[in-house]
């Protein structure tokens, strides 16, 4: 699947990682594809979960064997 | 007249090192004071002792420097503004407790409600040896529940729910356990119970409420975090009623009178009569 959009949230700590996510999403119409790299800990724990609450879908999760995951964010997926 | 210390110990007067004086301890259950009871120990500290009071490590309030001579008017100033007296000595003490789920977003359990009926139901009871409670809502453990005679921590039962899966493997990625394998491919999710912690963390992190669960209680036995220390143990499953929790408590309690001497804590106890017997005991109070 390719993505529309990549950010890397992996240099900031909560809640900076939502806000980042969310300002680029706000850029990107409803059905793209935001893909996205985010640290292990607390950020793969909170932030997908975040974004179903904000209505967009969590396509895909891949572990990238290095402390980070990359997810694809369907924008408004879920809404 | 000669002070009976001990009987003003048990009213909550611990004695100082300077003669005549106390550091009077007052009640409080899980940690939560109202605005008017603390305007009432202001105003004891301010008139009765010196200006201050000291936070104690188990949630309580002490006000130390109150004279002998002026144990009776504190004690009715206090108790006409709503604030009673703490406990020590051998009996159940100051149950504490965190925010649990009525404040906090990762309370899986209300922490202070239980507290409070912990504490109609046992607090002040005299028993062998001191004996405390703690109240936490999850496996955070900001209340430390292990380093109780008894600690009481909010649990949640994971179930999955296959038909709002996307098999997306966040649950995998964030289980500290391990125990959660998504197959994308085969569009399968395997789950190993026996080593779940009931942390809660793939119900919390789900991004399609494919995780659900059912909240309960996971007990600890026999923690000690004085002279000497010891972690509580879990000899039950987490417990999903609250009746049952109250049964084994009074079960707990019951078989701590019976056994333990004068002046032995619950995990010395266990420990000289063998934990069997007591975990029998509370595993058929569980049923």
């Amino acid at each position: 699947m390719n993505a529309d959009e990549f950010l890397d949230i992996t240099d900031v700590v909560c809640p900076m990682t939502f806000v980042k996510t969310k300002v680029v999403l706000e850029d990107l119409d409803d059905g793209q594809i935001l893909e996205l790299r985010l640290n292990d800990g607390e950020p793969i724990q909170n932030l997908p979960r975040s974004l179903k609450d904000d209505g967009h879908k969590i396509l895909e999760l891949a572990n990238n064997d290095d402390g980070t995951f990359t997810i694809l964010v369907e924008k408004g997926g879920l809404t | 007249m000669s002070t009976n210390y001990k009987e003003l110990k048990k009213g909550g007067f611990m004695r100082q090192r300077q003669p005549n004086y106390f550091s009077m301890r007052l009640k409080s259950v899980g940690g939560h004071l109202t605005a008017e009871q603390l305007g009432t120990i202001q105003s004891v500290a301010t008139k009765f002792g010196k200006g201050y009071v000291h936070l104690t490590s188990r949630q309580g309030i002490e006000i130390p420097f109150i004279h002998l001579d002026d144990i009776d008017a504190v004690k009715k100033v206090l108790s006409e503004g709503g604030v009673q007296v703490g406990v020590c000595g051998p009996r159940v003490r100051t149950i504490t407790a965190c925010q649990g789920n009525s404040i906090c977003p990762s309370g899986l359990i209300d922490t202070l409600k239980l507290a409070e009926e912990f504490d109609k139901r046992y607090g002040g009871r005299e028993l062998p040896h001191k004996f405390k409670f703690g109240f936490t809502g999850c496996r955070n453990n900001c209340l430390k529940a292990e380093e109780n005679d008894i600690g009481v921590k909010g649990g949640v039962k994971p179930d999955w729910h296959a038909e709002n899966c996307t098999f997306c493997g966040v649950c995998q990625a964030v289980c500290p356990q391990k125990i959660i394998t998504v197959d994308k491919i085969a569009r399968s999710v395997t789950f190993d119970e026996n080593n779940c912690l009931y942390c809660g963390k793939c119900i919390k992190s789900c991004p399609s409420d494919a995780w659900q669960g059912r909240s309960g209680f996971v007990i600890s036995f026999g923690g000690l975090y004085g002279n000497r220390i010891a972690v509580g143990e879990n000899f039950l499953p987490i417990i999903f009623d609250e009746d049952k929790l109250y049964k084994i408590v009074d079960a707990a309690l019951k078989f701590f009178a019976d056994n333990a001497k004068s002046g032995e804590r619950f995990r010395t106890m266990l420990e000289r009569v063998g934990r069997e017997n007591f975990i029998d005991m509370i595993t058929e109070a569980a049923r």
